[in-house]
């Protein structure tokens, strides 16, 4: 029998270290099949943030560095200028993206910087125990945040896809969700973009993703999933900021 | 024919994959089975209605599913 869906080779046989339903393993593996299909696995440099996803250098079958916090997009330039021969990607969750590292990542985007972001918007710090993150939504319980985001006191989430649209720099900004398959297949679409306006040289590419955490949320994936839509995507609605690729057209 | 596989000791029984994930429902949590981690894995009910769509595996996040023809 042939395989028509199975394990990309783009990741190790390292079993994932992820709480049930968590979202970051989907992503993990639409990179996965990406690494293969495109034929960049051996060239690929692959930056794992600190977060949940700190042990990614261990999952991705390519070439992999963990650098500090928040740091990803400034580690990515300086591969992707010393080796322009290799295709980089830095992976981030929102803590590690849109909190220690908002400069790295706003310089990055303002410079255009040929490098493909994959940005895991989960709405909390994860790996710390769910405390409030930038993007926690208004009202949102978190462990730092017991009665609901409160807006007077720690202001308002932060719209990433949203503030990079407002630099003239980035060449593709687009948000997603992995909560269902139809909004999975459409991550996929956007992040192969994300890679291939790299390998052509275009520039700065970050897939925003809504992604599950069942865990800190305190719910049950199926009902993560669900909160993606109900709740989440009205906030972060989904859809293109910035798509340099048709606007040359 | 399509099959669907179910990697037991991979997966960790979230149950994305069996709630209006697939066309033709045919994923259930297994209501008696248990891996190794302590999960309760996905179960098919009955193969011979498989369309091979993927969907399961597109929202498996470990993932623990593989689709054959
Ligand atoms: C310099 C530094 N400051 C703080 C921390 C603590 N810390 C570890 S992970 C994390 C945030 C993780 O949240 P996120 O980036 O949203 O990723 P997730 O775990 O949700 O995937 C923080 C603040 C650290 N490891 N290093
Ligand atoms: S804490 Fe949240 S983000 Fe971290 S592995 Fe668990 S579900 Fe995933
Ligand atoms: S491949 Fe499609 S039809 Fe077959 S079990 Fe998975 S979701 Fe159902
Ligand atoms: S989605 Fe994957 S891990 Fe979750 S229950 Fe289904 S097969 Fe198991």
């Amino acid at each position: 029998m042939k395989q028509l869906f199975g394990r990309p080779n783009g990741l190790t046989d390292v079993l994932q270290r992820y709480c049930p339903g968590c979202g970051h393993g989907i992503v993990h593996r639409i990179i996965g099949d990406l690494l293969i299909k495109l034929n960049i696995r051996e060239c690929t440099v692959g930056i794992a943030p600190v977060g949940c996803s700190v042990f990614a250098d261990e999952y991705f079958n390519c070439d992999m560095i963990q650098p500090p916090h928040g740091r990803g997009p400034a580690v990515s330039t300086g591969i992707k200028r010393a080796r322009p021969d290799c295709i980089v990607f830095s992976y981030q969750g929102d803590g590690d993206l849109a909190a220690i590292g908002t400069a790295e990542i706003v310089h990055a985007a303002a410079r255009n910087e040929n490098i493909t972001i994959v940005f895991i918007n989960n709405a909390i710090f994860g790996m710390t125990g769910g405390q409030l993150a930038p993007t926690t939504l208004p009202g949102m319980k978190s462990t730092t945040s017991v009665q609901g985001r409160d807006i007077k006191k720690q202001g308002y989430p932060i719209k990433v896809c949203e503030l990079l649209a407002g630099l003239d720099g980035p060449y593709y900004l687009v948000r997603t969700a992995v909560n269902t398959p139809k909004n999975v297949i459409n991550t996929e679409k956007a992040l192969k973009n994300a890679f291939v306006n790299q390998i052509e040289n275009k520039g700065f590419s970050m897939v925003e993703i809504l992604s599950m955490c069942p865990t800190n949320w305190g719910m049950t994936p199926v009902q993560s999933k669900k909160w993606v839509d109900d709740t989440m995507m009205k906030y972060y609605p989904l859809g293109e900021y910035r798509n340099r690729a048709k606007e040359e057209k | 024919m399509p099959q669907v596989k179910i990697l037991e000791e991979v997966c960790k029984g979230c149950g994305l994959c069996c709630d209006e994930v697939c066309p033709v429902d045919i994923l259930i949590l297994s209501p008696n089975r248990i891996n190794s981690s302590g999960y309760h894995p996905a179960e098919v009910t009955d193969n011979g209605k498989c369309i091979g769509c993927g969907y399961c595996f597109k929202i498996c996040p470990e993932p623990a599913i593989e689709v054959y023809k």
